[in-house]
C-alpha cells in the first residue's frame, strides 16, 4: 500500500486539535447578518473573530448628495429597533447647525417619542435574551405590547418601523386625539405587562444560571472599548447622555440612571428593564407637561423655520411665498450654512453622534454616524473568550447588536 | 473646579507651545489643529495628564479635502473626559500621496475598529495598527470610496444592465416618441457633474467598479 496521501493538508493541520465554527452571517442566533469565526475547543470558545459590513450601504458617502431630509431616511435604517430616536438626533444636529430653538412643547413630544422608541429596543432586547436562553414566551407576550408603541408611531407619523418622523423645528403635524389616547392606553397597561416579563425572568433560576457570569467586561476595559449606553451602566458607568448633555429638554425631567456590577448579561438584562421604567416614568412626566400647555402654546407643534420646515399644503396652493419654500425643500435647493457640529443623543445602544460638516453647500460636505454598536462590538472576542458556545449567542444578543447600525 | 475650555487650552499651549493651532469653539466645542507627527503625543498627554484626563474615545474619522495640496486628509479625533464632562476635537492634516497618522489603539482600545474603518474609506495609514485591514468593504476594493474624487453613480446612466429594476434597455414600443437622453458611448463611465468640488480629477477614476 502506498504511503502516498491523496489529500494534500496544510502543515500542521493534522495536528489540529481546535475546530473552526462560523457562527453566522445567516445564522438565526446572530439576530442580523455578521458572522463570527470562533475557534472551539470542544465547546469552549478559545478565540472569536468577527466580520461585519455584509449590509454596509455606503450611508456617509450617499448623504453628500443629499439634502438634510433624504438623509433622515438614512438615519431610519441605523437602528431600525429605536429609528425616531435617530430620526430626531438627525434634526436636532440640523438645528444645532442652523441654530433653531425649539419651543417646549415640541421638546416634550420628542421625548414621548424617543421613549417610546427607548422601550421598544430595549423590550426587543431583552426579550430576544430570553428567547436565546430557551424561553420563547415572554418574547412572543411583549411583540403584543410593542404593537402598541408602533401604533402610535403610526399615528403620530404614518410609519412603523423605518418611522422618518419630524421635521427640522418639530413634527409634521400635531399629535391628534387618538395618539394621546393610545399613548394613555399604553401607559396604563404597559406596567403590568413589563412587571409580569420581570417575574418571568428576573428571578427566574435557568434564566440566572445561564446569564450571571456571561460575558462580563470591567469598566475601565468597557471604556477603554468605548462602550456607551446600557452596555456601559451595567459596568457600572453612570454615563448617560440625556444625564450628562441634556438635548430636547430632559433637564426638566427627573428620571434615575440605572447601574450594573459586574457588566455581564444578566446586568445588561436589569439595566434595560430599569431603564424601561425610567423611561416610562419620563413619558408620564413629559405627557403631564404637554397637558399643561394652554391657549395658542398648547397647539404648537414645530418651530418658526421656514427654509426647513415644510409649509402646509394649504398654504402651498395659495400663497406663493409658501410655494417657493416647499419647492426649494423638495428639490434640495436651500444653502446649508458651512459649519461644523458634532451632537450627540442617547441612542438603544448608546451615544449615537452626529458629526455634521458643511462647507455651505446644498448637502453636507462630510457627515458621519458615530455608531454605538460598531464601537462595542469590537470588545466581543475579549468577552466571550474561554466562554462555552452558548454564551456566544447569549452575549450577542444581550450587547444588543444590529446590523443595521454597525455596518451604516 | 470644574475644567473648562481655556484651562484645557491653556495646559495644552504650556506643553506644546505654538505647535497647535487654529484653536476654535464651534457651537461650544474646544477645536485645534496638531501636527500630524504630534497626533499621539497630544492623545497621551491628554490622557495621562491628571487635569485633563480625556479617557474616553468617543468617535474617530476622516474628512477629505481635495483642494488643500499637501494636506487633503484631515483625521478627527472627538475626546471626552467624563470625569469633567467636557469634550474637545482635535485634528491632523496629511497628505494623501504618503498618509501616515500614528495609530491611537495602544491607548484607547475602541480605536482598532474605528482606525480600520477610517482606513478602508480614506486609506489613512495607521502606522502600528495591529490589523489594518478593511472592514466594511470587500478585501479586493482597490480604491477608498469616502474620498472625493470616488464619486457616486450618476442616476440617469443607462449603460448598465439593470432591467430588474426597473431600469435598462426599454422594449421598442415603450421608446417610440420618448426624447432620446444623449448617454452612455461617449461618456466615461463615471459622468462628470454631481461631484461638488473635484476638478480634472477624471483621469483617477476606477475604471472597473461595475464589476463589483
Amino acid at each position: 500500500m502506498s504511503t502516498e496521501q491523496h489529500i494534500k493538508l496544510p502543515e500542521g493541520s493534522i495536528e489540529k486539535t481546535t475546530t473552526t465554527l462560523n457562527l453566522g452571517p445567516t445564522h438565526p442566533a446572530t439576530h442580523g447578518v455578521f458572522q463570527n469565526i470562533l475557534e472551539l475547543d470542544g465547546e469552549r470558545i478559545v478565540s472569536a473573530e468577527q466580520t461585519v459590513g455584509y449590509i454596509h450601504r455606503a450611508f456617509e458617502k450617499l448623504a453628500e448628495r443629499r439634502p438634510l431630509y433624504q438623509i433622515t431616511t438614512l438615519t431610519d435604517r441605523l437602528n431600525y429597533c429605536s429609528s425616531p430616536i435617530n430620526n430626531m438626533g438627525w434634526h436636532m444636529t440640523c438645528e444645532k447647525l442652523l441654530g433653531v430653538k425649539t419651543p417646549k412643547r415640541v421638546d416634550y413630544l420628542r421625548i414621548i417619542i424617543m421613549e417610546l422608541a427607548r422601550i421598544s429596543d430595549h423590550l426587543i432586547c431583552n426579550s430576544v435574551v430570553g428567547v436565546d436562553s430557551g424561553a420563547f414566551t415572554g418574547f412572543l407576550y411583549v411583540m403584543q405590547y410593542r404593537e402598541l408603541i408602533y401604533e402610535i408611531y403610526e399615528e403620530v407619523c404614518g410609519s412603523r418601523l423605518t418611522t422618518n418622523m419630524g421635521r427640522i423645528g418639530g413634527f409634521e403635524r400635531d399629535f391628534t386625539n387618538t395618539a394621546f389616547e393610545k399613548l394613555e392606553k399604553f401607559m396604563a397597561e404597559y406596567p403590568a405587562v413589563l412587571k409580569e416579563f420581570e417575574s418571568l425572568f428576573t428571578r427566574n433560576r435557568i434564566f440566572m444560571d445561564r446569564t450571571i457570569g456571561a460575558g462580563p467586561i470591567s469598566p475601565e476595559r468597557a471604556l477603554n472599548y468605548g462602550f456607551t449606553g446600557p452596555n456601559l451602566r451595567a459596568a457600572g458607568v453612570d454615563y448617560d447622555v440625556r444625564a450628562h448633555q441634556p438635548y430636547s429638554s430632559y433637564e426638566d425631567f427627573e428620571f434615575d440612571i440605572p447601574v450594573g456590577s459586574t457588566g455581564d448579561c444578566y446586568d445588561r438584562f436589569l439595566v434595560r428593564e430599569g431603564e424601561m421604567w425610567q423611561s416610562l416614568r419620563i413619558i408620564e412626566q413629559a405627557y403631564k407637561k404637554v397637558q399643561e400647555f394652554k391657549g395658542a402654546e398648547a397647539t404648537v407643534f414645530h418651530a418658526d423655520v421656514p427654509a426647513y420646515y415644510l409649509p402646509e399644503k394649504k398654504d402651498v396652493y395659495t400663497k406663493m411665498e409658501a410655494l417657493i419654500w416647499h419647492f426649494k425643500i423638495i428639490m434640495g435647493e436651500t444653502e446649508i450654512p458651512p459649519g461644523e457640529v458634532y451632537h450627540a443623543v442617547e441612542g438603544g445602544n448608546g451615544e449615537l453622534g452626529f458629526y455634521l460638516i458643511s462647507d455651505g453647500g446644498r448637502t453636507p460636505y462630510r457627515l458621519h454616524f458615530r455608531r454605538p454598536c460598531f464601537i462595542y462590538y469590537q470588545a466581543y472576542s475579549e468577552m466571550t473568550k474561554g466562554a462555552m458556545l452558548s454564551d456566544a449567542v447569549i452575549v450577542m444578543s444581550s450587547l444588543n447588536l444590529i446590523a443595521g447600525e454597525m455596518d451604516a | 473646579m470644574a475644567l473648562t475650555n481655556e484651562t484645557i487650552k491653556d495646559r495644552l499651549t504650556a506643553k506644546f507651545g505654538d505647535q497647535l493651532t487654529h484653536f476654535e469653539e464651534p457651537y461650544g466645542l474646544l477645536t485645534f489643529e496638531a501636527p500630524s507627527e504630534l497626533n499621539l503625543k497630544v492623545m497621551q498627554f491628554l490622557f495621562d495628564d491628571e487635569e485633563l484626563r480625556f479617557q474616553f474615545l468617543t468617535d474617530l474619522t476622516a474628512v477629505h479635502y481635495p483642494n488643500q495640496p499637501g494636506r487633503e486628509l484631515a483625521v478627527v479625533y472627538h475626546l471626552h473626559n467624563l470625569t469633567d464632562n467636557i469634550r474637545l476635537r482635535f485634528k491632523v492634516f496629511t497628505s494623501s500621496a504618503q498618509p501616515d497618522i500614528f495609530t491611537a489603539t495602544q491607548l484607547y482600545s475602541s480605536a482598532n475598529w474605528m482606525e480600520r474603518e477610517t482606513y478602508d474609506f480614506f486609506g489613512i495609514h495607521f502606522v502600528g495598527h495591529p490589523n489594518l485591514k478593511r472592514i466594511l468593504n470587500v478585501d479586493e476594493m482597490e480604491y477608498f470610496p469616502l474620498r472625493k474624487e470616488f464619486p457616486l453613480e450618476d442616476q440617469t446612466r443607462i449603460d448598465k444592465d439593470d432591467a430588474m429594476f426597473g431600469r435598462g434597455p426599454l422594449p421598442a414600443a415603450a421608446n417610440k416618441g420618448a426624447v432620446e437622453t444623449p448617454m452612455a458611448a461617449d461618456q466615461p463611465t463615471f459622468p462628470a457633474h454631481g461631484t461638488p468640488g473635484v476638478e480634472g480629477s477624471k483621469q483617477d477614476w476606477p475604471t472597473n467598479t461595475t464589476k463589483l
